[in-house]
């Protein structure tokens, strides 16, 4: 099936998600779509599969225009999805997820088990997609309930698969099965629309390939066009955020962390034997893709997420037992990745959330009581210093741009000593203005003899502030590099291009 | 374990910003408005079950079915009827309650009560819990403060506040328990507190059966009268449980608003994630929370035990701790709000006798009445549809309703 | 700390092989030693308490000129059990405990006898020479109204709404059976006396579904939270039947609440089963009624394409959505039918025992709301549950004709505090269905 998108534009209120996109997939066609995270793939493939309505443009599927009402309806044309976030219920068995909303049933209503069964044995032989149709879904590996989804889209009579950043989740055994799968799909003639970061797998299996950036189409590239271009394509050409800032003057190790380790509590080894050196007066930059161990690397630093092995000594105190709070008092600063998860409570005033983990001090409580005066000193002050605009100091922080959210955040964190800086996408959804702002402020408390860890999933950011740059890819510090390396090969490092040698972190740490 | 319920909801709940945004009128008048509206409605339909209920407009009502000939004759008699059999009810009920010194007296008798349990259930819903435990909580703190009450012999005020200590304590561990499940192993407060209930029922069952908890010559489930040394004075003609009452409101609002303890509840209650992310203890402010929560009920068991029945039976409480979750759902879950929907269902409670008394109708109807109040203040969604149908063109409605 | 063996390969989850035995698996061993140690001790007190084991029985119906009680020596009953419960000890200390039926089998067994042990205490010795009766009768009564109840949440919840509000439907429908089952006995003069309740069972079902349809309009159309509205119908629901009873003049009760009993209807051949064969199969409709629904709200949920569909929305609504299904609507549906199983078992209450009091439901709602729990949303475990919350309260009523070795309350409160037990996940584990209490809406 022939897939031909003209000009589809999805807007919420003044935001445009999708500017007038053009896109065409040809049938048995591999056409993958690069973009960074919140450059609208999303938005683009909720709207092909009925989750959205455009706001303009039109849909075609061989060469008729559609519109869908909901996802039944995309089904109904052949349009099958296999989402980042599975659509799977848990607790069914295969061959349940298979057939829910397409039930085929006996005399009475009954549900026909073994006309599932057969179908999702028929399909799994055809495609090579190796499931057992009585497994519950709960208990399968990542890897195989994906297939289940690509099963499920299959029965469907699914001419178009979407895939929505697929390998995200998976091992490297369970991607090289995924492709060969893509393979086998395209020999039949599905064509299959496929969403992800990795250049590896761009050039293994794709036939063509679009980019999107803040809701364009920005360009096409063919698979035969050399890594480093893709990576230039997939990293945007360098807008280069100049940073004033003069060399590092590295001191002591500060933190220092060996062989951490992580499980996540479905049992996967997310962080695998990470080492390394914070130092004082240094930035430490930690590049990857999202999804590469950095969330939960940084969670256990603070103390969010007991760490499953490993030491993480400050000062050389170990401190991997600490919680949040002892990590804290400890002089950790931490701006969370996602701000409006666990970095400021959103119903909160701007001057409550600029005490949230200060309120304890004596400068803002006395006993019980919270001493709302110097706390109300405290926020006019922080409000003038970091520039948040703001209404008042009462306004709750929700009502407050992204920018001024965050520096919220960062002000807040900067109020007190810190030892170590952990700064987690300290400038996502921030606009240019306050980024600058933000990046001063962290070179500044460098320079002051803080050791900094940035982790960012925008190579800009990281360029911009590291003095050294640690490359995270699988939950493994792949290298550890300097910030004049090329971007060609950050890129290759980043998407995992280079064969991770157990020996490159353990150079790293000592780097 | 994943929660069967959600923890906070999302219509109700409290606006936390509250206390300091009501400086801020606009931002208020709405919230005012649909509460208005939502206890208008509430009436109307309260209206609509006299009517239905009253013989005579029943009467004029099958008259109309009967003798269609005479529709517009029986159609009078009916409105006359229904409006009158409304009035006399209504009018009863706001006599019975504001209507003159010994009615006013009584409405803040019953408000007392309601609004300290009340102040419980806020308190816990800040923190980010729904407590149903208020009855149970109130129920064992009966049984605790009676038992002191009449058990020993101590000089006034002392007895007095031996009494109101131990309310506190049993409401207090009777809440506390529930905090302690929560924060350590996840079971979700709903269904503790539901259970608790039922158990408190028993417990106190259980103990009047005793012979220590028998009131001498007396075959009902009853325990002997609480001593005089431990009831409640009146302080300057005022019950002094209205007193305590407004003082525990004022209590919670510093709690909340000017404390430590306070700020912590309010962020836990908001983002745990954000709250434990500050270094906070989640499990610390859910044991709080609810210990809290479960000695405001205690400390409304007291104003019941030691001040209007005097003796611990069954049914001491009535519905207080049901009732009470109304009142905080119609308060906001702010302290003044609290105090003020303690005060109109203390008042309706108050009227409902009289209403009963001087126009028949069964108070019970008052417990209807409060019930819808809630819903409709809780789906203001729907509020805002119902009144906007009534004002603006038909095209509209199909958008309200949607 | 926990040791950690880095695998080689690097692969994430390559299971360890257990050399030694899984921590649980221990735990669990000794939970059920630490548990069975107990009942033997608890056992042997108990025969140990007993001066005169002689007791007596009348197991087989209502006493009558035939059926005289049967006195028997309660001592063998006693040292049956211990020897019972000792075997299945020593077979958990061995590690040699079955799995799977085989240790549920076991489980009853214990479970009887620890009941046998216990009346053989509490009868012997009495004062008045009372007999144990028979003890299904009284526990299916109440069965039916926990049962249905159960069965009700079970359906609601399993579709993602909480249903608080089995109470509400419990005393609305106890109420409208009554009045609908008396105006068919006083108005309906050509309809046969013995059908008249059916009239107002249809009544309680109709009022089961009225509250299901106002939790319904309001958690499901105006995404009020569903605890709110559900605590909010119970009391809605006593204050509405309080008044409307309040409401009826004396002179007109017999016509508006005085349900017509439902009859028993004797099933030939199952009812001349000697011991139970009375006292189950000679019942009302109602409990056939149960009966029945037990294995259809299973059938129903876990057999047939709606039930598929119900516990997919109920499980991963957004996975529902996306295969074309319409979770409000699904939803919808399974309140309603649930409003039609509470309404039922609500009927039972004036159907079964006679005029609407106020509050009569007194709190059985939640019960039926623990046995959802306890049952972990299962229809059938839910069921059972709910039987032996039934046959608890039966036994609470035996024991108070007795001097009291064993204070009613405490029976009253176990159904609530295993309940509690349950949701602490100190026994087993409890698991909602996931999206239990969540809107849906889309773009979520």
């Amino acid at each position: 099936m022939r897939l031909e998108i003209h000009g589809l534009t999805k807007r919420f209120g003044t935001f445009t998600a999708n500017d007038a996109i053009d896109l065409v997939v040809e049938p048995g066609e591999v056409h993958c779509l690069l973009g960074e995270n919140g450059a609208g793939k999303s938005t683009l493939m909720n709207m092909l599969y009925g989750l959205l309505e455009p706001t303009e443009g039109t849909i075609e599927l061989d060469g008729k225009p559609v519109s869908f009402d909901g996802p039944g309806d995309a089904l109904a044309a052949g349009v099958g999805m296999v989402h980042q976030h599975f659509m799977l219920v848990p607790v069914f068995t295969v061959a349940e997820n298979v057939m829910l909303g397409r039930e085929q049933t006996r005399a009475g209503g009954v549900l026909d088990r073994n006309a599932a069964r057969a179908k999702v044995r028929e399909l799994s032989e055809r495609y090579g997609l190796k499931v057992d149709p009585d497994a519950l879904v709960e208990d399968l590996p990542v890897g195989v309930q994906q297939r289940v989804e690509i099963i499920k889209a299959l029965a469907n009579q699914a001419e178009i698969l979407i895939l929505d950043e697929p390998t995200a989740v998976l091992t490297p055994q369970e991607i090289d099965e995924l492709m060969d799968i893509m393979r086998e799909l395209k020999a039949q003639g599905t064509s299959i629309i496929f969403i992800t970061h990795k250049l590896r797998e761009v050039k293994a299996v794709g036939d063509k390939i679009s980019v999107i950036r803040r809701g364009k189409v920005v360009g096409t590239a063919s698979p035969d066009a050399s890594e480093a271009e893709l990576a230039e394509l997939m990293v945007g050409r360098s807008v280069s955020l100049v940073v004033d800032k003069d060399a590092a003057r590295p001191g002591a190790a500060v933190l220092s962390v060996r062989d951490l380790t992580v499980i996540d509590p479905r049992g996967h080894m997310v962080v695998k034997d990470v080492s390394f050196e914070a130092r004082a007066g240094e930035v430490l930059g930690i590049a990857g893709v999202q999804g590469n161990g950095q969330t939960e690397m940084i969670k256990s630093l603070l103390g969010l997420v007991r760490p499953d092995a490993g030491v993480i000594e400050l000062d050389g105190r170990d401190i991997s037992r600490h919680g949040p709070r002892q990590s804290l008092e400890d002089g950790i600063g931490y701006i969370p990745e996602d701000r409006s998860h666990d970095g400021f409570v959103g119903t909160f005033s701007v001057r409550e959330n600029l005490v949230l983990d200060l309120y304890r001090s004596d400068e803002f409580s006395s006993g019980p009581r919270l001493r709302l005066g110097a706390i109300e000193e405290n926020a006019r002050a922080r409000i003038a210093e970091f520039d948040i605009r703001t209404e008042s100091p009462e306004t709750p922080v929700a009502s407050l741009s992204g920018g001024n959210q965050q520096k919220v955040v960062v002000a807040r964190e900067f109020a007190r000593d810190l030892k170590v800086l952990i700064a987690s996408q300290p400038t996502r959804g921030v606009d240019v203005g306050s980024i600058e702002f933000i990046h001063r402020r962290i070179v500044e408390s460098r320079d002051s003899g803080t050791a900094v860890i940035i982790v960012s999933t925008e190579l800009d950011e990281i360029y911009a502030l590291s003095d050294r740059i640690a490359v995270m890819y699988d939950g493994r510090i792949v290298a550890v590099v300097g910030p004049d390396t090329p971007r060609e090969q950050m890129g290759l490092l980043m998407a995992g291009a280079v064969p991770d040698q157990p020996t490159t972190s353990s150079d790293g740490a000592v780097a | 374990m994943s929660a069967p319920l959600s923890p906070q909801t999302e219509t109700v709940t409290p606006e936390p910003a509250g206390a300091r945004s009501s400086r801020d009128l606009t931002r208020w008048l709405p919230t005012v408005r649909d509460t208005l509206v939502a206890i208008v409605l509430a009436f109307a339909v309260g209206a609509l079950l006299i009517i239905v209920s009253d013989e005579e407009s029943l009467e004029a009502l099958g008259n109309i079915i009967d003798h269609p000939g005479s529709f517009l004759v029986y159609l009078g008699d009916f409105v006359r009827h229904s409006a009158s059999a409304v009035f006399d009810g209504y009018s009863a009920l706001v006599l019975g309650s504001v209507g003159s010194a010994s009615s006013l007296e009584r409405t803040l008798e019953r408000s007392a009560p309601l609004i300290c349990a009340g102040l419980g259930v806020a308190l816990a819903f800040r923190a980010g819990m729904f407590n149903i435990g208020a009855q149970g909580q109130a129920l064992v703190a009966a049984l605790a403060a009676g038992y002191v009450g009449f058990t020993f012999d101590l000089p006034f005020l002392v007895h007095l506040c031996a009494a109101v200590a131990a309310a506190l304590l049993a409401g207090g561990l009777w809440g506390g328990v529930v905090g302690l499940l929560k924060a350590r192993t996840g079971a979700h407060e709903v269904i503790t507190t539901i259970m608790l209930n039922q158990v408190a029922r028993f417990v106190v069952l259980f103990f009047l059966a005793k012979e220590a908890f028998q009131r001498p010559g007396s075959n009902n489930l009853e325990t002997p009268v609480v001593a005089e040394s431990a009831r409640f004075p009146q302080v300057f003609g005022l019950h002094l449980g209205i007193v305590l009452a407004v003082l525990a409101a004022v209590g919670v609002w510093w709690l909340l608003e000017r404390s430590r303890l306070g700020f912590e509840m309010r962020a836990v209650g908001s983002n745990p994630e954000a709250a434990r992310t500050a270094g906070m203890s989640v499990a610390k402010v859910y044991v709080a929370a609810m210990a809290l929560a479960g000695m405001l009920s205690g400390l409304a068991a007291c104003m019941t035990v030691l001040g209007l029945s005097q003796s611990v039976t069954e049914n001491v409480m009535g519905s207080v701790g049901f009732d009470a979750i109304t009142v905080a759902l119609l308060g906001r879950a702010t302290p003044l709000g609290t105090v003020l929907a303690g005060l109109l269902f203390g008042a309706l409670s108050a009227g409902g006798v009289r209403m009963q008394t001087s126009a028949g109708i069964p108070p019970d109807l008052i417990q209807v009445v409060q019930a819808l109040i809630v819903l409709f203040v809780a789906a203001p969604a729907l509020v805002r549809g119902l009144t906007r149908v009534r004002r603006r063109t038909t095209t509209e409605t199909k958008e309200a309703g949607a | 700390m926990s040791t950690l063996v880095t695998d080689p390969t690097g692969r994430p989850d390559a299971p360890a092989e257990p050399q030694v035995r899984d921590r649980a698996d221990v735990r669990r061993q000794v939970k059920l030693v630490v548990v069975l140690a107990l009942l033997v001790a608890v056992e042997i007190w108990f025969k140990l308490e007993i001066t005169d084991p002689e007791v007596s029985h009348l197991l087989k119906g209502p006493r009558s000129a035939e059926n005289q009680p049967v006195f028997f020596d309660g001592s063998y009953v006693s040292w049956g059990a211990v020897a019972i419960t000792a075997v299945a000890l020593l077979l958990a200390v061995l590690n040699r405990y079955p799995r799977g039926a085989g240790g549920v089998l076991l489980a009853v067994l214990v479970g009887a006898s620890f009941y046998g042990s216990f009346l053989m205490w509490a009868y012997a010795d009495s004062a008045l020479p009372i007999a144990i009766t028979n003890p299904l009768g009284g526990t299916l009564l109440v069965a039916t109204y926990l049962v249905l109840g159960a069965l009700a949440g079970v359906v609601c919840e399993r579709a993602g709404v909480v249903n608080i509000a089995i109470e509400g439907q419990f005393i609305m429908a106890a109420f409208f059976a009554s009045v609908f089952c008396s105006l068919a006995v006083a108005s309906l003069g050509g309809l046969p006396l013995f059908w008249t309740p059916v009239v107002g069972m249809v009544g309680g079902a109709l009022a089961g579904v009225l509250v299901a349809a106002l939790l319904g309009f309001f958690a499901l159309r105006y995404q009020v939270d569903q605890v709110v509205v559900g605590v909010v119908l119970v009391t809605f629901g006593y204050g509405l039947t309080s008044f409307l009873r309040g409401q009826i003049p004396g002179d007109q009760a017999a016509r508006l609440n005085r349900p017509y009993q439902l009859e028993n209807v004797e099933i030939p051949g199952l009812a001349d089963i000697p011991y139970i064969g009375q006292a189950m199969f000679n019942q009302t409709l109602l409990v056939y009624l149960m009966y029945l629904a037990i294995p259809g709200v299973w059938f129903l949920l876990f057999q047939t394409r709606w039930g598929l569909r119900v516990r997919s929305v109920g499980e991963h609504p957004k996975a529902a959505d996306t295969v074309g299904i319409d979770v409000i609507r699904v939803r919808w549906q399974a309140l309603l039918l649930g409003g039609v199983l509470a309404g039922l078992g609500g009927s039972a209450f004036t159907l079964s025992t006679g005029a609407f009091t106020s509050q009569m439901s007194a709190g059985l709602g939640f019960i039926a709301l623990a046995a959802v729990i306890m049952g972990r949303w299962h229809p059938i475990y839910a069921a059972l549950a709910a039987i032996a919350f039934a046959f608890l309260r039966n036994l609470r009523d035996q024991l108070s004709i007795l001097d009291e070795k064993v204070p009613g309350e405490l029976i009253s409160m176990l159904p609530y505090l295993a309940t509690i037990i349950a949701v602490a996940g100190l026994v087993g584990r409890v698991r909602a269905p996931a999206a239990s209490g969540q809107h849906y809406s889309k773009g979520d």
